[in-house]
């Protein structure tokens, strides 16, 4: 955003002809709900559903706890299983969301901020990267990581191929962010006889923290939310929580509630997070979206 | 991306000397070389390797020797199975952009209206997007059972029945409700988007068109979906990708049956792979993915994304 529109934008905020019509209102409200129902619905009917007993959801699939039952919840959070692959989530999302960010950010600064020649065509690799689907590389990553490697069942296994993976959506967001820093900054450090990686890394670092943050979220949320890499990777005990989601849900098809519990409470992690940095995430987008 | 102009290696009036460009070359390789190390060795190297696969007859055991040629590719792309799924991205693609392109663009116009509780609206419909696809498939599996199902008690309530092998049982409809959940799960993040894309539009714009005489509706059609343009351009690209990419979802909620009426290329090469060890045919099809993926792309920018450039420059 500019500064003239920021600028704009507290002078003018009574003047806005949005939601002028105060009698639209109503009718916006309405659509607003009926959406949010239909976006909500369904997680919510699993939560509600994790308080119910099998009989309950078989005899009246659309009432209400009725009386609420906690063993469903209390049974997956004692249960060990629940904990061991949330600890393995956490740890390759925490892993995976490291390196992404690390490495993308070094990458993009010299994309974003060195005239050099081959730049766009470096861009263009990354670019490139976007396209590429896992399922396109998981069998041949599966042989590597697993033989070549020695990493087969392992954190690092997974988390480097899914850092790997962000990356390209980490520099291609990044990219226009630090492009659109002021360069007064750098240019002053420079003459003061700061070197580059000095500069890199006390000025523009710091300078680029909220699109650092908007990938930093969006690599953990990719990692902790991942498929396909995890499924073919991880075995057992080394286990994500979407595969135990998957595997819960076959395993127990005959216990609706249990699945639903074990679903809803996976859910939570990605939720709060994403939803706490909401509106750091959309003014991250932002500048990459406009680029 | 488009403002070459807002580069810089500092001109700082510098005279170049050699020495000068080489400690360039050795800091702009400082900076970049981990990240294509990595993806050379995690995203390059495998995707490489599943193109050699491909032209081997190779079931994952002993030496790659037995060289086919591109015996494997007629194979996959003679294979019905192979071919409906690539009809399946497609109805993907092109029924994912024509029901959330319009609805997330009202839904967006909606929401960027100054209103109470928009913050918490915004935040709800945000919801879906954010859980995984195998969470958010395995909550719609128990939705969409057949009699235990929360759809089926409801339609029932109403007095409809619901298709007799349920609703994802039933090959004529399985991929349209596969198509309305992607739709569920995908619609928050082009809101989100769109919703981004509205308040980079400048407010004196509205007001001038205000002091015009124009209505909230004038307003919108005029000045808000034409200055979305880009963002829903962008929009549409991810999208596009993503659809061509599609398995999570499918995999928890159809395996891609039944009788393969919901298999894509994705599903496709994942279930070659590991479930037969086929992995000539798997890289096969893979290579296809690809090169479908990279035309598409390559068309977008080119006939598409070109404009905005244009535009900008």
């Amino acid at each position: 955003m500019s500064e003239r529109q920021r600028a704009g934008m507290s002078v003018t905020t009574n003047l806005a002809p949005r939601g002028k019509r105060g009698g639209n209102n109503v009718l916006v409200y309405l659509i607003s709900l009926i959406v949010v129902a239909i976006t909500v619905g369904p997680v919510l009917y699993g939560a509600m559903g994790g308080f119910r007993t099998n009989a309950q959801l078989a005899e009246k699939p659309t009432g209400l706890p009725d009386p609420w039952v906690g063993t469903n919840y209390s049974g997956v959070l004692s249960g060990g299983s629940f904990w061991t692959y949330a600890v393995n989530s956490t740890v390759i999302a925490v892993i995976t969301t490291g390196v992404a960010v690390v490495f993308g950010v070094m990458a993009a600064y010299p994309l974003a901020r060195y005239r050099f020649k081959g730049r766009e065509a470096l861009f263009m690799v990354f670019v490139l990267g976007l396209l590429f689907p896992a399922a396109v590389a998981v069998i041949p990553l599966f042989i590597l990581v697993t033989r070549d490697l020695g990493m087969g069942n392992t954190w690092w296994g997974v988390a480097l191929p899914q850092a790997a993976f962000a990356l390209p959506l980490t520099v291609v967001i990044l990219r226009p962010f630090l492009m659109a820093l002021p360069r007064e900054l750098e240019e002053a450090a420079l003459i003061d006889g700061a070197s580059r990686i000095g500069v890199f890394w006390r000025i523009m670092l710091p300078l680029s923290m909220p699109g650092v943050i908007t990938v930093a979220v969006l690599a953990f949320v990719t990692s902790w939310n991942a498929y396909i890499l995890p499924l073919l990777l991880l075995q057992g005990e080394m286990r994500t929580l979407p595969l135990g989601v998957a595997d819960f849900s076959t395993e127990h098809s005959a216990d609706t509630a249990g699945v639903l519990a074990f679903t809803t409470i996976a859910m939570i992690p990605a939720l709060v997070l994403f939803l706490a940095l909401q509106r750091r995430i959309v003014s991250g987008l932002q500048g990459a979206v406009k680029g | 991306m488009s403002s070459g102009a807002a580069t810089g290696a500092v001109a700082s009036g510098r005279p170049h000397r050699p020495h000068d460009t080489w400690r360039k070359w050795a800091e702009i390789a400082f900076f970049v070389t981990p990240a294509l190390a990595l993806m050379a060795l995690f995203v390059a190297w495998p995707i490489l390797t599943a193109a050699r696969f491909s032209l081997y007859d190779w079931k994952g055991l002993g030496p790659l020797d037995d060289f086919v040629g591109f015996a494997n590719y007629a194979e996959v792309l003679a294979d019905d199975v192979f071919r409906d799924a690539v009809a399946h991205n497609m109805i993907i693609v092109v029924g994912s952009i024509i029901v959330q392109l319009p609805l997330g663009v009202a839904i967006a116009l909606l929401l960027n209206r100054k209103m109470a509780g928009q913050g918490v609206l915004r935040t709800l419909i945000f919801v879906p997007y954010v859980l995984a696809e195998v969470i958010a498939g395995v909550i719609w599996f128990q939705l969409l059972q057949p009699e235990y199902g929360l759809i089926d008690a409801l339609m029932n309530g109403i007095g409809l029945s619901p298709p007799g092998e349920g609703w994802l049982g039933t090959p004529e409809v399985a991929l349209w409700v596969v198509l309305a959940v992607l739709t569920w799960k995908y619609l928050g993040l082009a809101v989100l988007l769109f919703l981004a894309g509205l308040q980079g539009v400048s407010e004196e714009l509205y007001e001038a068109a205000q002091l015009d005489g124009a209505g909230w509706w004038q307003t919108q059609w005029r000045i808000s979906i034409p200055l979305l343009g880009p963002t829903i351009r962008t929009w549409c690209f991810l999208s596009m990708i993503g659809s061509i990419q599609c398995f999570d979802m499918i995999w928890v909620l159809t395996g891609g049956g039944p009788a393969d009426a919901t298999t894509t290329m994705a599903t496709y090469l994942i279930d070659e792979g590991t479930n037969r060890h086929n992995y000539g045919i798997a890289g096969a099809a893979s290579v296809v993915l690809f090169a479908i993926a990279f035309v598409m792309a390559l068309v977008y920018q080119l006939v598409v994304l070109r404009r905005d450039t244009k535009e900008a420059a």
